[in-house]
C-alpha cells in the first residue's frame, strides 16, 4: 500500500512538471492524462471507487480530449514557437514554492496533521451511501441540481462563444 | 498505514505546481492546463478529508463530485473563449491579448 502510494506520488509530481514546462501542448496534455490516471489510482486507495471512475470518465475522456482538440484547433502549424515560459517565471517559481511552504507549515501546525484513516462501520457500501446522498432531500439533492443547472448553462454559454457566425450561415 | 499527511502534502505540492503553470506559461491553453492541476489538488484534499475525518458521512465525495462539474463548465467556457479569441486574433499567447490595456 506504502509503495503504491510512493510510486503514484512520483507519478503524478513528475507528470505536473511536465505539464507545465513541456513546449509542445500536445505533450503537455497527454502528461496531464498521466497525472490524472495517477489521481485516480490515488481516489482508488482512499476507497473511493466511485470517485475513481468518475476521473477517469469525465477527466480522461472529456477533458483531456477537449483540451488537445483545442490545441489542435488554435495552431496552424504543429509547432510553438518562442519561449514557453514568460519572462518572469523564476517570480512565479518563487512565489509557488513559496505558496507550498506556507501550505507545509500550516499543515504541520494542524493537529490531525498525521492522523490515521477512521474505520469503515461494518456492512458499509460507499457507493450506496454516496447515490442516497445525492438524491436525498435531507442531504444534498439541491447542491447537485444547482451543479446540473450550472453544467448546462456552461455549455451553452460555450457554445455560444466557440459559434463562428461567418461559417455558420450556409445552411440557408 | 499511509498518514493523512502524505495526501496533503501531496496534493499542496501539485496545487503549487499547477499554481506554477498558471503564472508561468504563455499560451492560454497551458494555463488552463495548470488551473486543471490545481482543481486536482483540492479534489484529492477533499476525498482524503472524507476517508480520514469521517467515512460516514458522504459530504467529501459530493463536494468532490461538484467540483467535477464545476471543472467541467470550467474547461468548457475557457476552452470556448481561447477558441473564440484565437479566430479574432490568430493568436492564443497571454502576453499578445492586450486589449484592454490602457
Amino acid at each position: 500500500m506504502t509503495i503504491l502510494f510512493l510510486i503514484t506520488a512520483v507519478v503524478i509530481l513528475a507528470s505536473a512538471i511536465m505539464v507545465v514546462t513541456s513546449r509542445n501542448l500536445v505533450h503537455a496534455a497527454l502528461w496531464l492524462v498521466a497525472a490524472l490516471f495517477g489521481v485516480a489510482v490515488l481516489y482508488a486507495l482512499l476507497n473511493a471507487g466511485f470517485i475513481a471512475v468518475v476521473q477517469v470518465v469525465i477527466y480522461i475522456g472529456a477533458i483531456a480530449i477537449l483540451f488537445i482538440f483545442a490545441v489542435m484547433l488554435t495552431r496552424r502549424e504543429m509547432r510553438d514557437k518562442g519561449p514557453g515560459l514568460n519572462k518572469n517565471w523564476w517570480a512565479s517559481a518563487l512565489v509557488s514554492l513559496l505558496v507550498f511552504g506556507g501550505l507545509a507549515y500550516l499543515l504541520s501546525s494542524w493537529s490531525g496533521f498525521s492522523q490515521a484513516s477512521a474505520a469503515f462501520p461494518s456492512g458499509f457500501d460507499a457507493v450506496s451511501a454516496l447515490g442516497d446522498a445525492l438524491i436525498s432531500p435531507d442531504a444534498f439533492v439541491l447542491p447537485f441540481e444547482v451543479a446540473s443547472v450550472l453544467l448546462v448553462a456552461a455549455l451553452v454559454g460555450a457554445v455560444y462563444i466557440a459559434f463562428n457566425p461567418r461559417s455558420g450561415d450556409n445552411r440557408k | 498505514m499511509i498518514p493523512l499527511s502524505w495526501y496533503l502534502i501531496l496534493s499542496a505540492a501539485l496545487f503549487s505546481i499547477g499554481l506554477f503553470g498558471v503564472l508561468a506559461r504563455r499560451n492560454a491553453i497551458a494555463i488552463l492546463l495548470g488551473v486543471e492541476l490545481m482543481l486536482n489538488a483540492v479534489n484529492i484534499n477533499l476525498v482524503a478529508f472524507w476517508r480520514y475525518l469521517d467515512p460516514v458521512q458522504m459530504t467529501g465525495q459530493v463536494f468532490a463530485i461538484i467540483v467535477f462539474a464545476v471543472a467541467a463548465a470550467e474547461v468548457a467556457v475557457g476552452l470556448a473563449l481561447v477558441i473564440s479569441v484565437y479566430r479574432n486574433r490568430k493568436t492564443v499567447v497571454a502576453d499578445e491579448l492586450d486589449m484592454m490595456k490602457w
